[in-house]
């Protein structure tokens, strides 16, 4: 196959079945191989967390995108070319000094692709699953924030095919940079509500 | 059904270690099984939430210690093998040896970004009206069902308060069984911590939730 340069000899067991298993999805028709290279490619090059940072930095200039954000997540964030699989139903999720939001998959791994890309291995695997519902803070420290005991951490349990995104509070001290500089401020984590917005 | 899958408040798996510059995928494999079982949606041969209901069947010591990745492919050959798609031994033999199944749909290069971009929607146009709204507070039932659901074990029998209406979706409890879409009302219910952990403190918990979930409470 030509996209795998390892000989046959180096492959693990599990890359063996993968590759035998889509010759055989493609020589039964189910799949066209050049479709399954375009679905890779637009999460390798088009799909990522940078259209989440665009959304966000939006938000932080631009009061009636927020208040859109706020009403109607899903047309807002198309706006900015951004929708489909995976984020068919969006909410933004506002933090402000009062309210962290935090979002979590506990039963798989749904997660907003079209601003997000495809999800963190940490994101999909038990250690996060079993414990951004039960032990909030104790997680966010691992990620390096300590939020004060009188601010409420909101979990969201994305169970259903609503998808979340969070907007981080925008940071001190960026009064004057351009919507660009401020989505270089944007991490992924913090728009998984693991992190907050980077200071310049 | 309380299986692998279900691990909301589950003690025991570690910190959660997040690598550092992750790259996307950890083995060219990997790749492929993002972009085939992408592909084989629209053959309409199951729907994503069969494809869940088949994950979470998969055995606790396989599930919890299995990349994603792998835990995909492993449910997607099963569900292949169960519709005569490609057979274990076909996979095994990597020989063709049965004649392929119809396929609702085979997505072309050029289909691949219109589609993804164009998603599939989950809400339905409904008549019925919405039991509760926003302010009301529910129960959520204990669902002990062997079936498909998206009620997490820890929200089992919990008080929590209707935080907005989110329209009629599809209803895994029923189209993960193969038996319909049966569209019911969701709604995003927000839990105390400890209404739910026995916790004092501001922290709360939001679910979505499926109507059929919850009653007056």
């Amino acid at each position: 196959m030509p996209h795998d340069d390892h000989s046959h000899s180096e492959l693990s067991p599990i890359a063996l079945r993968v590759k035998a298993l889509e010759s055989l999805l493609v020589e039964k028709g189910y799949v066209d191989p050049k479709a399954v290279d375009a679905i890779i490619e637009a999460y390798e090059t088009k799909i990522g967390p940078r259209n989440g940072a665009r959304v966000v930095a939006k938000s932080w200039v631009d009061d009636k995108f927020a208040e859109w954000l706020k009403i109607d997540a899903t047309a807002a964030i198309a706006s900015l070319g951004y929708s489909g699989r995976q984020g068919e139903h969006m909410v933004a999720l506002f933090n402000t000094p009062a309210q962290h939001n935090m979002v979590v998959c506990t039963l798989c791994s749904c997660y907003p692709w079209p601003v997000l890309g495809l999800p963190p291995v940490w994101y999909k695997s038990p250690p996060y699953r079993s414990r951004a519902v039960l032990e909030p803070r104790e997680v966010l420290k691992e990620f390096g924030v300590v939020m004060p005991a009188d601010k409420e951490v909101r979990v969201w349990d994305s169970t259903a095919e609503i998808r979340y995104l969070v907007i981080p509070e925008r940071p001190a001290g960026t009064v004057g940079l351009s919507e660009k500089q401020l989505a270089d401020l944007v991490t992924r984590d913090s728009m998984i509500g693991t992190g907050l917005a980077k200071s310049p | 059904m309380k299986g692998a899958q279900d691990l909301g408040g589950m003690m025991g798996f570690g910190p959660i270690n997040p690598e550092k510059d992750e790259p996307m995928f950890h083995a060219p494999w990997e790749r492929r099984v993002l972009g085939f079982t992408v592909a084989m949606g629209p053959t309409g041969a199951w729907t994503g939430d069969m494809g869940r209901h088949k994950r979470e069947q998969l055995p606790p010591s396989f599930y919890w210690s299995r990349g994603y990745y792998e835990i995909w492919f492993e449910a997607l050959t099963q569900m292949l093998a169960e519709r005569g798609m490609v057979s274990e031994l076909e996979l095994e033999t990597g020989k063709k040896l049965a004649p392929p199944r119809a396929a609702k749909r085979v997505w072309k290069a050029e289909d691949v970004l219109p589609w993804l971009k164009r998603g599939f929607a989950y809400d339905r146009p409904t008549t019925m009206k919405p039991v509760f709204k926003i302010g009301d507070v529910i129960k959520t039932h204990r669902m002990a069902t062997p079936g498909h659901t998206r009620l997490p074990a820890y929200a089992w029998g919990k008080r929590g308060v209707i935080e907005a209406a989110r329209g009629c979706h599809v209803y895994p409890d029923s189209n993960g069984m193969g038996q319909g879409e049966d569209p019911r009302w969701v709604y995003t219910v927000c839990f105390m911590a400890e209404e739910l952990w026995g916790r004092k403190g501001p922290d709360t918990v939001c679910l979505d939730l499926w109507e059929p979930y919850m009653e007056a409470a």
